[in-house]
């Protein structure tokens, strides 16, 4: 029995990399930021937390979690395109994603800035695992929203 | 003469494809597949006599009456129920659970009362006695499980304080398949005076049940896990437990007579249930009943015992898929829990749906269980029924095999 090659759509090699090997491993000890995320659905678990610097932006990034590949490699790569953003670029960014997981397309000029995040885009072929590959996102999200509400 | 592959033409849905290979159906413990009889039953219903029950004169209505009654008492006869006014029909576990702890323990459980459950509870027989027992003043304790994944009643005796009210434990777990001594712990329940609930929806689809013989007060289960449609169950109670219960909802249909002050209710069990009943879905339950009494439930029994047993030594050719729950059959259903540390359930899931295997992935409506008790995150999960073959055991373990290729692979392309 073949697998068939629908499956090598949502599991490229890029997101199994990141599953395998995760960046921005560890919690920051005292972060300006954090949040959590948990899907009952399948138990995924993410944790995310982020230091900023003197103008704003955000300078650090730590996540653990646990749970299934597509969750954990989307979490993976959302913490390598968050250093250097303002908190409001970082949530343009994650409309950007929800938007594309929605049934959106990325712009190509989105394109050439997400990188490896494109290769997600196969998730959208499989719709139970959009919220797994949402988890980290919505994660970040709530994590903003939080720190806003505190600064208030 | 147990006739697997006569069973499986009775199943219309057994005949589909997903993803353009044969469907291999092993996510029973979730809810089970409707033979030809239990279809035909319901639609009977709603193109022959549809009316509504207990009230109205015309020929549609008596039939209809007469037919979900019928019902009843196939349920009663199927567990050994004394009468058929035991059952009381409700949505499903969840609901005949929710009934017991909105009604009988509202009245019966107080501040330092004591309720028991198990370790190995699926959250339908947590969750409400946690509510009842923080509402009440009342504390909740644990049945806790052994290194075996059985239940360990070596200290039922210190656990079951005159002070318990309740004791409310799963016949068969969901995620681990171990079948309890249910009689052993109603026994103790009632020397300190106790109630004994059982939630039997696992078990009640796969073994002979007696209710008379386990001497249970209340027993829960689901019409959908036993070939049954969805949206239908059954609560068993001892008549004097229902008796002197207050109803649950109120309206229609549970009343006696009304007026605009006040209201006396209905006989038992018509005073548990409020408003027009799931009438179709209790008839096509009846039929279920019938089919399952045909096969006989302890040839069901012993067909997922065999089934799991080849199972289980196809499972340990797979040193890499260490699995949970008893290994003497005799005190096991037909469940196979697993998991592969470097592989998350729910990709496992994925792939075996590409080769037709429905499996289910996650913590099982059992969370406390497979993250405190298990220490995994979650897992994957197949579950037999009666329709179930050794050649599909062989698919889920081809599938499997596929599984660890497929990521071990994709682990050694970036290498």
């Amino acid at each position: 029995m073949q697998l068939p090659s629908e499956l090598d759509d949502l599991y490229q090699d890029i997101i199994l990399d990141h599953y395998r090997s995760p960046r921005h491993q560890g919690l920051l000890h005292d972060p300006d930021l954090r949040g959590e995320g948990f899907n009952p659905f399948c138990g995924d678990q993410v944790v995310l937390t982020l230091g900023l610097d003197g103008a704003g932006r955000i300078a650090e990034v730590g996540f653990e979690g646990q749970g299934c590949s597509i969750s954990q490699a989307s979490a993976s790569m959302l913490t390598g395109h968050l250093e250097g953003k303002t908190l409001e670029e970082a949530e343009a960014l994650v409309r950007t994603f929800k938007g594309v997981m929605q049934g959106g397309e990325f712009t190509p000029e989105q394109e050439d800035d997400l990188g490896d995040i494109v290769a997600l885009e196969g998730v959208k072929r499989f719709p139970i695992r959009i919220k797994c590959a949402l988890l980290g996102w919505t994660t970040l999200q709530d994590a903003i929203s939080a720190y806003r509400k505190t600064r208030d | 003469m147990y006739d697997v592959a006569k069973i499986r033409k009775d199943f219309p849905i057994l005949d589909r494809e997903v993803h353009g290979v044969p469907l291999v159906y092993l996510d029973n413990a979730a809810t089970s597949q409707k033979p030809r009889a239990v279809i035909q039953a319901l639609s009977d219903y709603y193109e022959r006599y549809n009316a509504n029950v207990h009230r109205g004169a015309h020929t549609l209505a008596i039939e209809a009456t007469d037919a979900y009654e019928e019902a009843r008492a196939k349920v009663a006869r199927f567990i050994n129920a004394p009468s058929p006014e035991n059952i009381v029909f409700v949505r499903n576990t969840t609901e005949a659970i929710n009934l017991v702890a909105h009604t009988w323990a509202v009245a019966n459980v107080g501040a330092g009362d004591r309720i028991v459950v198990t370790e190995m509870e699926h959250h339908s027989n947590l969750v409400p006695w946690q509510h009842v027992a923080r509402v009440g003043g009342a504390e909740l304790k644990l049945m806790a499980m052994t290194s075996g994944y059985e239940l360990d009643t070596s200290d039922l005796d210190e656990l079951l304080t005159p002070a318990t009210k309740l004791v409310a434990l799963t016949h068969m777990s969901n995620v681990l398949g171990t079948i309890t001594p249910v009689a052993e712990v109603v026994a103790a329940a009632h020397r300190v005076g106790a109630l004994a609930l059982i939630d039997a929806a696992q078990s009640v689809p796969h073994m002979p049940v007696d209710v008379q013989a386990l001497d249970c007060d209340f027993m829960a289960f689901s019409g959908h896990k036993m070939l049954g449609p969805t949206g239908i169950g059954v609560l068993y109670a001892k008549a004097d437990v229902l008796e002197e219960m207050d109803p649950f909802l109120r309206g229609g249909e549970m009343v006696l007579e009304v007026t605009y002050e006040d209201a006396t209710w209905n006989q038992v069990p018509l005073k548990f249930e409020a408003g027009t009943p799931n009438i179709g879905d209790a008839i096509a339950l009846g039929a279920a009943v019938d089919y399952l009494s045909a096969l006989g439930m302890d040839d069901v029994r012993e067909h997922e015992v065999a089934l799991t047993r080849y199972a289980m030594e196809r499972f340990a050719e797979l040193e890499e898929v260490p699995t949970f729950g008893p290994s003497d059959l005799s005190v096991r259903g037909g469940v196979v829990s697993f998991y592969m540390s470097e592989i998350h359930p729910h990709d496992i899931g994925q792939v075996l749906d590409q080769v037709g295997v429905a499996i289910r992935a996650g913590h099982h409506c059992a969370m406390p269980l497979v993250r405190s008790r298990l220490n995994v995150p979650a897992t994957a999960r197949a579950s037999f029924y009666l329709y179930n073959t050794e050649a599909e055991v062989d698919a889920l373990i081809d599938g499997l095999n596929q599984v660890l290729r497929y990521f071990g692979d994709a682990a050694s392309k970036r290498a």
